[in-house]
């Protein structure tokens, strides 16, 4: 089975200007390649100051590249005027990590959701249908369009976030770890929601995250990038379960389980690999364990 | 499927209706307006012009017939000058308001949105009117505006533009960080909607309430103007009534007076009408609290066991008993705020117990909201002062602290019971050098000189495993990274070597391989050491790799408590149950078979 | 730091070579109506020519701009057109009374603000409420009402000080106290309704902060917990409003020294500016401009030291 991939990054290079007078600029992403297929769930795993977050604005034009391609549907859109976002705007959606700042404290979830489409020239009646039908979606209650942000919790306003982003019935949606600031327990029925959606409707998903066991649990495919370049990409069970590369491996065995007896041995693996340089970040595959 | 967690409660009253209550909004505006058909009205309402000077009515009295405030030094009706006066200052005041607020909201949204290029060329422009001497300038071009008030309240505009700008600046830039604009934008919409729809809400309250405030300052200034002279002295203003009047001062002395006092009025009003719409549109301000004192205790139970209300009673002696040999023991702990609105105090723990023995690791574990920090600031006694420990003890080796004062709990900190905070680079002060915080610290909890505190200080350094001690012994916070501070805090933290560290979720804004190395220092201090440790945490990751008991608490209260291979295999309350099932699994791996094969043709970039 | 400061040295001289030359030529508008001024109402149109040419005011703008400018710099600011008198000595003697003022308000409303904010941040309760209190009361009348409020009680009433008129330092320094004490206390309550209500704000907002709970934590004490680590960092945002509350001084003593008859710039540039007394004007005008680009440039070099971060240099 070969698809034309959905989304194709190809050599992607972004800098952000340096600080101060003068200064150099600071490359960000040094040529990171990806693709996501129709119907596929990428997960994109590293560390803070990765550079994964930057990958995902890069998708949505938030940030400039500074070099390399974006294809989306086969057509480029690294440079995307702001015409075509808007058209684009329709296929690619966002749920952004913090359900704190991603909504409108000033907006009713009506309006929050509503306004996309309204822009898009859908009449109010049916944006109110629509609204209706993607709050049940999210297993949020209908009255839930009258009111504020602020009346919810952190995990119904990142529900709010997806129902915002599954309104234009988009075919990729980069999740910006969606639920890293959810609580332990909200943060399984919000994945689970996640899952089943995807599910339902198909849609792609870049699914970016720090967490390993998150990724593990929703990606097809998983890419891990360290310092802004991609490190590993392939199926998830190999990639999240015997990586091949060294970092891959210490992101892994630095990750500590949730049961003491088997957290003592993966401490213990871990010191041992450690000792031996196989958690170095150039380490490649393990030969002879 | 709804999800039942607490939400926070409906929103308060709107803006326009708190406004419509504060009688000092009434008051003031209600003045203003009286002021301004007063100043519409002066023909109608005065007998001659403000300029008709008559012999007769030079320095007369107030109730002359005619002259109902009497006649200045040339002659005019004061009465008359009075009501076109206000004409002059609603006139300066809308323009001066009127090009301040226009120029600054402009170049505000547009450098406060766009950044780049654009705000750093708008920046020098306002900084470079910020910098000219305003009112001199207004003087020196004396020549060119003629004087005329209009002029001259246009360029004072623009004077008092950059502090409309910086606010309009400030607050757009902090609306275009927030993620829902970046969501807006991702959805397609246009940046004039979005700049409508999502910014301009944000900006209109500070700019109203600015605006107040420059409509006062402008007349002021008017004023001040008007009486050094500049200006035509055809216009009438209060600034020349008080001069003239002023001059006059010993023939009449009530003459100035009008005109100070219907000025005085009028500026204040917008003062105060100001700080009515600030209340209204900005909310409360912050207001101060004892920032280094302790919160109230009127625990019974604490006050008893320290010997603070004399004999104890028979009845409640038993209660006191300690009947263990902790380190550290809470017992029945209550702990509550009070509420915003000034009704029922909000109770955050209801009866937390815990004990803590020499040298073990307990994890005290709940989601956000559980009350686990607010138990371990309470320990420590670094809760805010408007807290009040209601109820319970707390023992260090037996002895109670939860009544001592904070001198007296200055000498258990640090000493006795350290802390390691959340986030590394929040919890040390920008302005000293790492060196200069540790040196503190270890001087106030020992008796070394600032010598020995400086060798000690890199030794500590060196033993949390910093590779050269000197170079961030010199650094300052920023210059270092997070995983770094954290070191630095727990260097800190175990410089006297203290019997109980308190770790409120030390890894948390960590990155999992730095966590990973954080949370094994801490397994070999602790070894070395043979302190306690109570660790904060929401992650059972965590509190498997390093903990040998664990509480778990909600909604203030601790549900279960054990050894902690016994939680993790045999959880009894139901809530540590379904925190444990969330946790996702280790092997579980999503395969519905569609791509497995499509990987394959995946560039890798090294 | 030395190359910082040479490039602010440049920048504020780009900025005063501008804005003396758009004074300059804002004022060319205005050289008929000058020369005019100095002949007197009755002169002829011939002479009003000559005059133009004899004071060079007849040449191309930019001419007549860098022959000014050749002159400042070699020091030389020429004469007034009515009086004669060198412009440098006239201005600096008269920058010198509206300085004294100025400094000396500037000084103490920095003490009164800094102890006041900090006390009612650190303390709450019935200070804080005082402290906003008096915030909000030297905010409600201007500069001139207050001036001549303070004139009417303190000299007029009580004969405690003198209404009006200078004496230098030099002179007596005792009447000289006495000559500046109502103006520098109306500078006063409107330099601390300013600062100290931002001195507050910036203390609550630091003492909330982590960092000051973690101090605690380390058995470190309240005072150096507020002196020495939450004011320090409160003092830069300070410092910028204490830099911005000297130009509002120093436009507002430009009109109170009048209600004290002081021999101050303020009467000074307005006499001036009334003659068209061009060569003045200029010197005023480039006095002003360095005085607040100085003012601006210390306020950064300090800022860089309070707050290692934002160090430019």
């Amino acid at each position: 089975m070969t698809t034309e991939p959905l989304l194709e990054i190809t050599d992607l290079r972004v800098e952000f200007p340096g600080r101060g007078f003068r200064a150099k600029p600071n490359e960000v992403l040094h040529g990171v390649s990806l693709d996501v297929a129709p119907g596929e769930v990428l997960g994109l795993v590293g560390e803070s100051g990765s550079g994964k977050t930057t990958i995902g604005r890069a998708v949505l034009g938030l940030v400039k590249p500074s070099g390399g391609t974006i294809r989306f549907d086969g057509e480029d859109i690294t440079h995307a005027g702001p015409r075509e976002r808007r058209e684009l705007a329709k296929s690619i959606q966002v749920v952004f990590q913090d359900p704190y700042t991603s909504l409108n404290p000033a907006l009713t979830i009506g309006d929050i959701l509503s306004e996309p489409l309204v822009v898009r020239g859908i009449s109010a009646k049916e944006a109110r249908a629509r609204v209706s039908t993607l709050l049940d979606h999210v297993g949020l209650p209908k009255d839930a369009a009258e009111r504020l942000p602020r009346e919810f919790s952190g995990g119904q306003r990142q529900r709010v976030a997806i129902a915002r982003a599954l309104a234009p019935e988009p075919r990729l949606i980069v999740c910006d770890e969606p639920v890293s600031a959810l609580d332990l327990t909200t943060q399984a029925l919000v994945l689970q929601l996640l899952m089943d959606i995807q599910e339902r409707t198909g849609v792609a998903l870049l699914f970016i995250s720090h967490d390993l066991a998150v990724v593990r649990h929703l990606s097809h495919r998983v890419a891990v990038i360290y310092k802004g370049d991609i490190v590993e990409v392939g199926p998830a069970a190999r990639v999240t379960l015997e990586p091949e590369h060294g970092y891959t491996r210490r992101l892994l065995l630095a990750a500590p389980v949730a049961d003491p007896v088997e957290q003592r041995k993966r401490r213990a693996e871990r010191k041992r690999l450690a000792s031996a340089g196989y958690l170095d970040t150039h380490a490649g595959p393990i030969i002879a364990g | 499927m709804v999800v039942s967690e607490p939400a926070e409660p409906r929103a308060r009253r709107s803006p326009f209706r708190r406004l419509i209550t504060d009688p000092q909004a009434i008051i003031t505006a209600s003045f203003l307006l009286l002021l301004v058909i007063l100043g519409i009205l002066a023909p109608v309402i005065t007998q001659q012009g403000p300029n008709v000077a008559n012999l007769q009515a030079i320095n007369a009295e107030v109730g002359t017939p005619g002259l109902l405030l009497g006649g200045d030094q040339s002659g005019r009706d004061i009465f008359s000058r009075l009501m076109h006066s206000i004409n002059t200052s609603v006139i300066t005041a809308l323009i001066g308001a009127g090009v301040a607020t226009t120029i600054g909201l402009s170049f505000g949204l547009v450098g406060g949105y766009f950044g780049g290029r654009i705000r750093a060329a708008i920046e020098w422009l306002f900084n470079l009117i910020m910098t000219f001497p305003g009112l001199l300038l207004l003087i020196v071009l004396m020549p060119l505006t003629g004087g005329d008030y209009r002029v001259t309240m246009l360029i004072f505009g623009v004077l008092l533009s950059p502090g409309v700008y910086r606010i309009v600046r400030n607050v757009t830039v902090g609306v275009r960080n927030e993620l829902y604009v970046d969501a807006a934008r991702a959805s397609g919409l246009p940046t004039a909607r979005i700049l409508l729809r999502h910014v301009m809400p944000a900006i209109r309250g500070p700019v109203i309430v600015a605006t107040a405030f420059i409509m006062g300052g402008a007349i002021g200034t008017q004023s001040g103007l008007a009486f050094l002279g500049v200006g035509s002295t055809e216009v009438p203003s209060f600034g020349a009534m008080i001069a003239s009047g002023f001059l006059n001062l010993y023939v009449d002395g009530t003459q100035f007076l009008w005109p100070a006092l219907v000025l005085g009025l009028m500026t204040s009003s917008f003062v105060l009408l100001g700080n009515s719409l600030r209340d209204a549109l900005e909310g409360p301000r912050p207001k101060a609290v004892k920032a280094t004192a302790g919160a109230r205790v009127t625990s019974r139970q604490a006050r008893l066991a320290a010997g603070l209300t004399g004999p104890i009673p028979a009845a409640e002696a038993a209660a006191l008993e300690s009947d263990t040999d902790a380190l550290l023991q809470v017992r029945d702990l209550e702990l509550s705020y009070p509420s915003p609105d000034g009704g029922e105090p909000k109770q955050v723990l209801h009866g937390v117990s815990l004990e803590l023995r020499a040298g073990e690791t307990l994890g005290l574990v709940g989601e956000s909201g559980s009350g686990k920090s607010q138990t371990a600031f309470s320990i420590l006694k670094l809760l805010p002062a408007t807290a009040t420990v209601t109820g319970g003890s707390v023992r260090l080796d037996g002895r109670e602290i939860l009544p001592l004062r904070e001198s007296e709990m200055r000498g258990i900190r640090g000493r006795d019971i350290a802390y390691v905070p959340q986030e590394p680079m929040a919890n040390l002060d920008p302005a000293y050098t790492v060196g200069a915080q540790l040196v503190e610290g270890i001087r106030a909890t020992t008796s070394l000189s600032r010598r020995e505190a400086k060798e000690r200080a890199m030794e500590l350094l060196g033993k949390v495993g910093i590779p050269d001690p000197a170079r961030t012994y010199a650094s300052y916070p920023h210059q270092i990274s997070g995983g770094m501070a954290q070191r630095v805090l727990i260097a800190a933290a175990i410089a006297s070597r203290p019997r109980v560290l308190i770790a409120d979720e030390p890894t948390t804004a960590l990155d999992v391989t730095i966590q990973a190395e954080i949370l094994d220092l801490l397994r070999d201090l602790q070894e070395e050491m043979g302190m306690a440790i109570l660790l904060v945490t929401h992650n059972f990751g965590v509190v498997a790799d390093m903990c040998d008991r664990i509480a778990v608490m909600q909604h203030g209260r601790i549900v279960e408590e054990g050894d902690v291979l016994q939680v993790f295999h045999e959880p009894r309350h139901p809530y540590t149950q379904s925190l444990l099932r969330s946790i996702l699994d280790e092997t579980t791996v999503r395969d519905d078979g569609r791509f497995a094969a499509s990987g394959a043709a995946t560039k890798e970039s090294k | 730091m030395l190359p910082y400061i040479a490039r602010r040295v440049g920048t504020a001289l780009i900025l005063a070579l501008l804005v003396t030359f758009i004074t300059y030529w804002l004022l060319s508008f205005s050289f008929d109506g000058v020369v005019a001024n100095i002949l007197g109402p009755a002169s002829s149109p011939d002479a009003v020519a000559a005059l133009q040419r004899q004071l060079g005011l007849d040449r191309p703008l930019v001419v007549q701009y860098f022959d000014w400018l050749w002159g400042v710099l070699r020091g030389d600011f020429g004469v007034s057109y009515f009086t004669s008198e060198p412009v440098a000595r006239a201005v600096v003697s008269r920058l010198g009374v509206t300085l004294s003022i100025v400094l000396v308000a500037l000084a103490l409303s920095a003490i009164v603000s800094v102890a006041l904010g900090v006390l009612a941040a650190s303390r709450a309760g019935f200070l804080d409420k005082l402290s906003q209190g008096i915030s909000l009361l030297g905010h409600l009348f201007p500069n001139l009402l207050i001036a001549i409020a303070l004139v009417l009680v303190l000299a007029i009433n009580l004969k405690l000080l003198p209404a009006t008129g200078f004496t230098p330092f030099s002179e007596d320094p005792v009447r000289w106290a006495a000559t500046i004490t109502i103006p520098v206390i109306v500078l006063v309550i409107n330099g601390v309704a300013n600062m100290a209500a931002q001195v507050r704000g910036t203390m609550i907002g630091e003492l909330q902060k982590d960092y000051v709970r973690t101090l605690r934590s380390r058995g470190i004490g309240g005072r150096s917990v507020v002196f020495k680590h939450a004011l320090r960092n409160a003092a830069a945002p300070a410092l910028v409003v204490l830099s911005l509350e000297f130009i509002a001084m120093f436009g507002g003593a430009l009109i109170i020294e009048n209600v004290f008859a002081l021999p101050g710039f303020g009467s000074f540039a307005f006499n001036s500016s009334i003659q068209g007394d061009i060569p003045v004007i200029m010197g005023i005008t480039v006095f002003g401009v360095m005085l607040v680009v100085g003012v601006n440039l210390l306020t950064d070099l300090v800022n860089g030291w309070l707050n290692p971060k934002a160090r430019v240099y």
